[in-house]
């Protein structure tokens, strides 16, 4: 296109044209967008931005299912394009914690379907012989791994959507302006004219928060320094058949990677200080004398990872032929969690994210986004742990992102815990429960950003007092009880005999006020929301293909007035989700800042609370699920009946500001029944999994359906609602796989240390085959926790039919050993208090 | 033989040159460093006769502390010792060369290389005002270079041919890209560089009579370019713009 020709409409103008923008051009081509511009500041086929300097080597092991997934699929994609080379991948370990870490990997690529084996040494050394096996324990071998041409699919994609006569390109053309109005996206403003737009992707790599910033909006990244140098001619390489002929190596310890390509040794490191720079200070393509992306390398920064780079293949490196021919401060996107940013913008309709995503997962995250744009929802679940909405009110300063960027750098090769918190930038959301919760020593996990009590130092009295509950569900392995306390299941043990308050549960709050509002409500929501007015019901929020979107709570507050409450970490999806889907009179207002919610539960809630409030406060007065005005003490408060720990008690919303009022009310009278404050340890996890309560983004995800989830209790209501024709499908059709929860009969059974799952490993039959559903579905754990009124240490999974019967004997896989584990319940239905006798006040 | 080599540290540009606000400076906020190609080729070409004459290359700079960047590159590519003569002043070309023939007047150099002339100023000087100052035969823009029993042979090109001098050592030579083709420094060698010791001198205070009032960036030529395209397609029209130029 030369400059005259620049249009002046499109129907989808993609900004960015890396790996990320071509992908997402040649996908939205297949999906039938017909008009697609595309535009960068750069040349065409490397723009200069990270794709242009990546190292593209692709290792499709992962402690997530859906990144796994996205990288497979990534590479399947590269394959068909010719430009993915396999060559397999070895992460060696230097040490024992990194050698157990290895092991842990092996479970995941067997949870998530991805070949993968420990090597010894020797065996490393059989792959790579130029390998120093003096300084390595051993090694993980991904026989799948490979290196990717980034350039080459960029531009096949692009001729793709070329031949379908469905895109233009506008290269040397840079962004200045997004126009926006009402809240919309109108046109993009460059350098070669302005073109109106019906929808606009931001996929401009570390210059996206630039370009959102022009709209009003946040994108939440900065750019990061990713230090590379390769080194060469090699003599052994000479020979080599074609470009890669050896798997690449990850020095896990060392935070680098050792990549043969030609007759050179690529060598990237992830060990030095992080360099986060401000997206205003990277150069032009014309300031620059390699690209915007490819500054100098920082000489100091560099100086451990030569050394450990010498250390490791010194066969190769340490040659005085050998030079260092090219080495730069490689530029690519950090987040403020490690995550991609994708999806609608909030803020803008018709605005997209496409942003911070690595080479590897690219082609497939391009394609999940483009069909969330063309038929409303990913195949893939991109929503829970990526959408870019995550970071709903909170997340989006300069500070917050550096402060997270730097802290998550060093964990970009790290041994990360899956119950691991960040420590940057605490407290930032705090509720008003936060002064009173910090004088009981509480012991701080983040979630949504707000601060909530995993549990209290000071209720370490509980240990005791139930140490013979607690005695076999101790976790004497350090990785087991890392970020996890015996308190929790004393507090849970308590709260079952007396009454917790557990505060603040840290609620994605919002309302859908308007004339539509029931219309509205009935076409998002699964249950029917003809309510009556102070009444609620939990319901599912469904993709058009029957998937979730979310599991959430709905009170009707009076006739054109609902009350939406969800997870907090899940606040911006849903909003976004719900905002998007809003017709006719109906407008959403957020509450997640102004309301706290306090939860008192237990045996003694009922009388506990009825001495306090002004109005009657009792399972007589309260029906279960209903949400009613109440005084307490001095506070105006609504009183919600309901329970996600298995008890019966209240949530209660109150004002955030006359929270810690609310909070010393209730402590105050409560000291009579021994009231303990209680944390989400109990909340989230064991109190939850001993009534196999489904969580969003676990067990509530995407793959599978709420016949499977066991969330069908509604049947089909007559309405119209998105989803429902798949809903119903479900229903009608026999599962593949039911949700069950397990137990784990054995934790030592080679008479070792006693070890307790986290979550993540795969589940297997007697012989030790991971179990498979006939639509290809592996069965791994979902959620793992300790149920201290049952005695086990429960796990939750999906299984295939036949072998979702309560009794059935199978096995998990744990760092490399197998335990014997029972189906408890298949299907909806907890293990302890079945009935549900405690939630509904009957004779126990 | 002991040789020495002078080089100077300046910014590693791009196509765009962008000044400092008072446009006394370059604006190297995002820019690495370096030395230029030529004085890179006379490290090469020092290392390389000592390599087969025996003795030492030492390479000098003048500037600030953060130029021993470009000394301990240099000691990567081999060089045996840096000598950094510490100065924060604006020289010209005649301070600078003052300095360095004040600092090579103090040692037995047998040979002096320099490049032709600097990367960002190019006042192709120095080289010659240090020959003059110690009383030195000096040949420059050369491209090769022989060293045989005290006896530089050099040769220079020029249009249609070449010329080639012989000149007694000690002497100055300053040489210009392509004379060799200068090492990557390895791994071990740059670890090793970077933990080198760097001589630190400071030269005699020298007023040049000259002051900067303010740089200014050449028009660059903005005509428009245009893509023709992007695949074997774009080669008829590639082929008319040749036409068009006359040039087929």
């Amino acid at each position: 296109m030369s400059t005259n020709d620049f249009p002046s409409n499109a129907g989808t103008v993609i900004i960015g044209a890396g790996i990320v923008g071509s992908s997402l051009a040649g996908e939205l081509a297949e999906r039938g967008r017909d008009d697609i511009l595309l535009i960068d500041k750069g040349p065409l086929s490397d723009p200069g931005g990270s794709t242009g300097h990546a190292s593209n080597f692709i290792f499709p092991v992962e402690h997530s299912k859906d990144m796994t997934q996205l990288t497979s699929d990534s590479r399947d994609i590269y394959r068909e394009f010719d430009t993915f080379t396999n060559s397999g991948g070895i992460e060696v370990a230097r040490t024992e914690e990194r050698m157990a870490e290895l092991k842990r990997r092996v479970v995941s690529a067997k949870s998530f379907g991805e070949e993968a084996e420990l090597l010894t040494p020797e065996e490393v050394e059989e792959l790579v012989p130029y390998v120093n096996t003096d300084i390595i324990k051993g090694g993980f071998y991904s026989k799948g791994a490979g290196t990717c041409d980034p350039l080459r699919a960029g531009e096949l994609y692009r001729q793709q959507a070329k031949d379908k006569d469905a895109l233009s390109t506008a290269a040397n053309t840079e962004v200045t302006d997004l126009h926006v109005e009402n809240g919309e996206i109108q046109a993009v403003e460059t350098d070669k004219g302005t073109v109106q737009a019906d929808e606009v992707i931001i996929a401009a790599g570390l210059w996206s928060p630039k370009i959102a910033d022009m709209a009003g909006v946040d994108i939440p990244l900065s750019p990061a320094v990713h230090q590379m140098v390769s080194v060469g001619p090699i003599d052994r390489f000479e020979d080599g058949e074609g470009e890669i002929n050896y798997p690449v190596i990850r020095d896990m310890d060392t935070q680098m990677y050792e990549r043969q390509h030609g007759n050179d040794m690529e060598v990237g490191s992830y060990e030095h200080r992080p360099i986060l720079w401000d997206v205003d200070d990277v150069p032009s393509i014309e300031e620059s004398p390699l690209s915007p992306t490819q500054p100098p390398l920082t000489e100091d920064a560099f100086e451990d990872s030569m050394q450990h780079a010498l250390e490791i293949i010194p066969d190769v490196l340490d040659d005085p032929d050998a030079g260092i021919r090219h080495s730069i401060d490689g530029l690519l996107s950090v987040t403020p969690d490690g995550h991609p940013l994708l999806g609608p913008i909030p803020e803008v309709d018709g605005l997209w994210s496409c942003a911070a995503i690595w080479i590897k997962e690219a082609p497939a995250i391009a394609r999940e986004v483009s069909k969330w744009m063309t038929k409303g929802h990913p195949d893939i679940d991109i929503v829970a742990h990526d959408h870019v909405a995550r970071f709903d009110e909170y997340g989006e300063t300069e500070e917050f992102v550096k402060s997270r960027g730097y802290e998550g750098y060093q964990k970009i090769y790290g041994i990360v815990h899956p119950r691991e918190q960040w420590q940057s930038v605490r407290p930032l959301r705090t509720s008003a429960f936060y002064h009173r919760q910090q004088e009981l020593d509480a012991e701080f996990f983040e979630a949504g950003g707000w601060e909530r009590p995993r549990w209290f130092e000071s209720n370490a009295d509980l240990v005791e007092k139930y140490e013979d509950e607690i005695e076999g569900l101790r976790r004497p392995n350090e990785w087991d009880s890392r970020w996890w306390s015996e308190i929790i299941l004393g507090e849970h043990l308590h709260l079952r005999d007396n009454v917790g308050m557990i505060g603040d549960t840290g609620f994605g709050i919002f309302d859908i006020i308007g004339s539509d509002a029931e219309e509205n409500m009935e076409r998002i929501c699964v249950a029917p929301m003809d309510l009556d007015v102070d009444s609620s019901v939990y319901t599912a929020v469904l993709a058009p293909n029957g998937g979730f979107v979310s599991d959430l709570t709905v009170a009707r507050l009076g006739e054109n007035h609902y009350r939406v409450i969800t997870g907090g970490a899940h606040a911006g999806q849903d909003k976004t989700w719900f905002s998007d889907h809003l017709e006719g009179d109906s407008e959403l207002i957020g509450r997640s800042s102004e309301l706290c919610t306090l939860g008192v539960w237990g045996p003694d809630a009922e009388e506990l609370m009825n001495s306090i409030a002004e109005e009657e406060m009792t399972a007589d007065s309260f029906d279960f699920a209903e949400m009613k005005d109440v005084t307490i003490g001095a506070v105006d408060a609504k009183a919600f009946r309901i329970s996600y720990v298995g008890e019966f008690g209240w949530e209660i919303y109150a004002p955030m500001d006359q929270g810690q009022r609310l909070w010393d009310t209730i402590y105050e009278a409560g000291q009579e029944y021994d009231i303990r404050p209680v944390g989400t340890g109990v909340y989230g996890e064991t109190g939850r999994m001993e009534k196999s309560y489904r969580l969003m983004g676990a067990e509530l995800e995407i793959d599978y359906t709420p016949a499977e989830a066991g969330l069908t209790l509604h049947g089909v209501k007559d309405a119209d609602f998105i989803g429902k024709e798949a809903y119903a499908e479900g229903i009608e059709e026999e599962n593949s796989a039911t949700l069950c929860t397990l137990s784990v009969t054995d934790h030592a059974p080679d008479g070792g240390e006693r070890r307790f799952m986290t979550g993540g490993e795969p589940v297997l039959d007697q012989d030790g085959n991971v179990l498979i559903d006939d639509e290809g579905r592996r069965s791994y754990v979902t959620s793992a926790g300790t149920g201290p009124s049952v005695g086990k240490h429960l796990l939750m999974a999906y299984l295939p039919q036949e072998y979702a019967t309560e009794g059935e004997e199978l096995q998990v896989e744990y760092f490399g050993q197998q335990y014997p584990v029972e189906v408890e319940v298949a299907g909806n239905g907890g293990v302890f208090d079945p009935n549900n006798d405690r939630l509904f006040r009957n004779e126990y | 033989m002991e040789v020495l080599t002078a080089i100077k540290r300046v910014p590693e540009t791009g196509a765009k040159i962008v000044l400092t606000e008072d446009k006394l400076d370059i604006d190297t906020s995002s820019l690495g460093f370096t030395f230029s190609p030529h004085e890179e080729c006379a490290v090469e070409e020092g290392v390389q006769l000592v390599e087969e004459h025996g003795g030492n290359v030492t390479v000098l700079t003048l500037g600030e502390e953060d130029a021993t960047e470009q000394l301990r590159s240099a000691i990567a590519m081999g060089a045996d010792d840096g000598i950094l003569l510490e100065s924060d002043e604006d020289r010209g070309p005649a301070g600078t060369a003052k300095a360095i023939a004040d600092a090579a007047s103090d040692a037995d150099f047998d040979l002096l290389l320099f490049g032709n002339e600097s990367a960002d100023t190019a006042n192709h000087q120095v080289g010659v005002r240090v020959a003059e100052q110690l009383g030195l035969p000096c040949v420059t823009g050369i491209k090769d270079l022989d060293v045989t029993d005290g006896t530089v042979t050099a040769r220079r090109e020029i249009p249609g041919g070449s010329e080639v001098y012989e000149v007694d050592l000690p002497a100055v030579v300053t040489v210009k890209e392509g004379l060799n083709e200068p090492r990557y420094p390895s791994m071990r060698a740059k670890m090793q560089a970077r933990k080198a010791s760097v001589e630190h001198d400071e030269p005699a205070a020298y007023d040049e009579g000259l002051e900067l009032l303010e740089l200014e960036v050449p028009e660059s030529d903005d005509s428009p370019a245009e893509v023709l395209g992007e695949s074997p397609d774009a080669a008829d029209d590639a082929v008319d713009v040749l036409e068009d130029l006359e040039v087929l």
